[in-house]
């Protein structure tokens, strides 16, 4: 059975290297594209044609489950044929192989590129390098595009908008490419964005990102819709950017306490994976304004319309 | 290029216009060199006044100034000669209207003995076609802990003291080393940024770093180490030089010591005067320096900063880098841009924009230097060396990077459309570079 989407749009770039550059009808025709993914995703038959003969190599640089996953997933139900690389970054000496990696699969011809690397603009280097389509799935700190694009699906399916929506970014927006795609993404299609964080989480220069930016958990979540966790690394809680875990838990930690200063009928979202206790407890975590599980059923439409959206400007498409 | 060495004939460089900014001397004249030093700079010499069997060398339209100084550059000898050696640097240098490299010593191994000044110093007399004078390590090995021999080292030929990219952060060993110094009339020149507040970080700290999701480097970390380091000239009277200044914080700095009257001097890096945080762009690595560019307000405060004698030197800040090491993600790319063969037509682009007066700059690359580190050049006085440059100031050309002569092709001015250039370059009264 081959179920093609309805919608004809197509991406206006040969990559998907970040959220910065797409416009407004960019992300509006990959949502919109996205959505029948979704119906697609929940019958039984879930393969389309599209990408049959295509080839996708997943290429993680960063150890990922749910991302690679999604990916991979995504593609095969395209029809792609799909090939997973995970390169663990402690295996290969620090980006010194990126170019040569990117010569050596380009001469296999693949159609499109997954790549996340833990380094910025590591994706955008290999897409100067090779002839295929790119995709970004997280560079460094930089961007992570598809996680953005899932989000605000996720947001736009249960609100019915994401214009005039206040959505707030809550914890370590520092080292966060989360938090940076979301952003862009969320003030190109105009919703209000706040982020709140302890000022050593916050990069200089974020008050000229077009946010409201506060760092107070009561202040920043007052009359929101949206309320959006971030994932703070193991490494970063203790001392170095914040004094410990409870400290950190006591004033950033979204608890039932501080989810109630959201509106009544704000949600919760993280994009994975959490660290219960730690930024966000687990009743909210698993309650019923949680979207968590939402986003990565999202998250596979999402790639899907990506993948589909960039297929359609490959040669003999 | 018409190099003969054995061509020891007098050469007049006739009506050309004549700057010599030792003695703001700018008129339209004839120089006369002869026996490798400046005879006379002056009005109508003419081919009747000057020795039989002078060439004259017509340069109409054109500019003659003392050649030019770069006190600091990343020369790979000994240890690095793939990224460059001696005779490429000089090569460079040649074309670049450079007469003088001085070379910094965080070599492999570094210059800290003075068998390897001696080294230098050989080399540079059997391989080089401009002078080169190294700079020797300020602490042993560079590691920050102990002093070297700096009696010996100066003794030997070195011409100032340095830990060359890297910050000696114990204040102790800055402190004993100034207070040493001091009693050989010693030069010490600090690179001034406190790693440990540089932490990670890889471009300018703000909103274009962090919309690139790359780690800042505050200015702050320049700016402390700069602010201690006037503490300690104040604590023990040396003679100090700031490598390279890059901030409007910094400045101010620098002048309440100068103000103070502390033997206090600093260089600003050609990159940093012509470019700015903007041009890394999309992670673009050859823009990766360090410390790293700063924001346009930045820059124009460094250029007001040398127009009012604030900064006292330009340099290249030469620092060769294979492509295998700037071809990574920007984190991990090496830091550094060649620069001294492109130093003078970057420096002429701000002339022209009318960025800074000519002869301000051409005092800043010359003249200061030497003064700093009582070299014999950087004037066009009878009797000085004739190491001078033949400037066109208005031939236009592009910049293309393969036809750098040094051995790596890192600039930040590919494709760069410059106007104006050395023509010819004279060491010794010989000519030995010619652009044709």
């Amino acid at each position: 059975m081959n179920i093609a989407p309805k919608s004809s749009f197509v991406l206006s770039s040969r990559h998907m290297l970040g959220i910065e550059g797409l416009s407004h009808a960019d992300i509006v025709g990959l949502l919109d594209l996205a959505e029948e993914f979704v119906t697609l995703n929940r019958q039984i038959e879930k393969k389309t044609a599209s990408l049959r003969g295509r080839t996708l190599i997943n290429m993680f640089f960063e150890a990922s489950t749910r991302t690679q996953a999604s990916f991979e997933l995504a593609g095969k139900r395209l029809g792609a044929d799909v090939m997973n690389m995970s390169v663990s970054s402690s295996s290969i000496r620090k980006g010194e192989t990126l170019i040569d990696t990117a010569v050596t699969l380009n001469a296999m011809h693949p159609d499109l590129i997954v790549m996340r690397h833990h380094a910025s603009g590591a994706v955008a280097l290999l897409a100067q390098k090779v002839d295929c389509s790119v995709i970004n799935a997280g560079d460094g700190q930089h961007e992570h595009p598809t996680q953005a694009l899932l989000d605000a699906l996720t947001i736009r399916r249960r609100k019915g908008r994401l214009e005039g929506l206040t959505i707030a970014i809550c914890g370590d927006i520092l080292h966060s490419r989360v938090a940076r795609s979301n952003i862009i993404l969320l003030n190109t299609v105009g919703a209000r964005v706040r982020v709140v964080a302890p000022s050593t989480l916050l990069p200089p220069g974020i008050e000229r990102f077009g946010v409201e930016v506060t760092r107070d958990m009561r202040e920043g979540l007052d009359g929101c819709d949206i309320v959006m966790m971030l994932r703070l690394q193991r490494e970063r809680m203790n001392g170095s950017f914040v004094p410990s875990v409870q400290e950190y838990a006591a004033y950033f930690g979204l608890d039932q306490k501080k989810l109630a200063y959201a509106k009544p009928d704000a949600l919760v979202m993280h994009p994975g994976p959490m660290n219960r206790g730690v930024e966000i407890d687990s009743i909210v975590a698993d309650g019923a304004q949680s979207l968590i599980r939402e986003q990565v059923e999202m998250g596979v439409a999402v790639r899907m319309a990506v993948l589909e959206a960039l297929s359609r400007n490959l040669p003999n498409a | 290029m018409l190099i003969d060495r054995r061509d020891r004939r007098p050469i007049l460089l006739a009506n050309a216009r004549i700057m010599d900014p030792s003695r703001d001397l700018d008129i339209m004249g004839d120089l006369l060199l002869a026996d490798g030093v400046v005879r006379e700079a002056k009005r109508g010499i003419g081919a009747a006044g000057v020795p039989e069997g002078t060439e004259v060398v017509e340069c109409r339209g054109k500019i003659v100034a003392p050649g030019l100084i770069d006190m600091r550059a990343f020369v790979g000898e000994p240890g690095a000669e793939g990224r460059e050696t001696i005779a490429s640097a000089s090569q460079a240098a040649a074309a670049g209207g450079v007469t003088t490299i001085v070379c910094q010593p965080d070599t492999e191994p570094a210059i800290d003995d003075p068998t390897i000044v001696d080294f230098i110093q050989r080399r540079a007399r059997d391989t080089a076609i401009v002078h080169v004078q190294p700079m020797a390590a300020l602490t042993k090995g560079l590691k920050g802990e102990e002093m070297t021999e700096i009696g010996l080292l100066k003794a030997s030929g070195a011409v100032a003291f340095t830990d060359g990219t890297r910050s000696v952060t114990n204040a102790q060993v800055m402190r004993r080393a100034l207070t040493y110094a001091r009693d050989f009339d010693v030069l010490i020149v600090h690179h001034t940024e406190d790693p440990d507040l540089t932490g990670e970080g890889v471009m300018n700290e703000g909103e274009f770093a962090a919309r690139l999701g790359l780690i800042g480097a505050p200015k702050a970390a320049e700016t402390i180490m700069l602010e201690r380091d006037m503490r300690l000239v104040a604590l023990t009277d040396g003679r100090y030089h700031a490598a390279s200044v890059t901030c409007p914080e910094s400045l101010e700095v620098l002048r309440r010591a100068k103000d103070a009257g502390l033997k206090v001097t600093a260089s600003a890096s050609i990159n940093h005067l012509a470019l700015n945080e903007i041009d890394v762009g999309g992670y673009r690595t050859f823009f990766k320096l360090s410390p790293p560019l700063r924001n346009e307000e930045d820059r124009r405060t460094l250029l007001a900063a040398l127009a009012e004698g604030l900064i006292d030197v330009v340099m290249s800040d030469h620092n060769p880098q294979d492509v295998e090491v700037k071809r990574l993600p920007f984190a991990e790319a090496a830091y550094g841009a060649v620069g001294i063969e492109t130093m003078l037509p970057a420096a002429l682009r701000l002339v022209h924009n009318g960025e800074i007066p000519l002869m301000t700059m051409l005092k800043a690359l010359s003249t200061k230097p030497a003064e700093l580190l009582g070299l014999p050049g950087g004037t066009l006085r009878p009797g000085a060396p004739a190491d001078v440059v033949v400037i066109d100031p208005d031939v236009p050309w592009i910049l293309d990077r393969d036809e750098l002569k040094s051995k790596c092709r890192n600039t930040p001015f590919d494709e760069a459309r410059m106007q104006g250039r050395a023509v010819r370059t004279m060491v010794a009264g010989r000519t030995i570079y010619e652009y044709v």
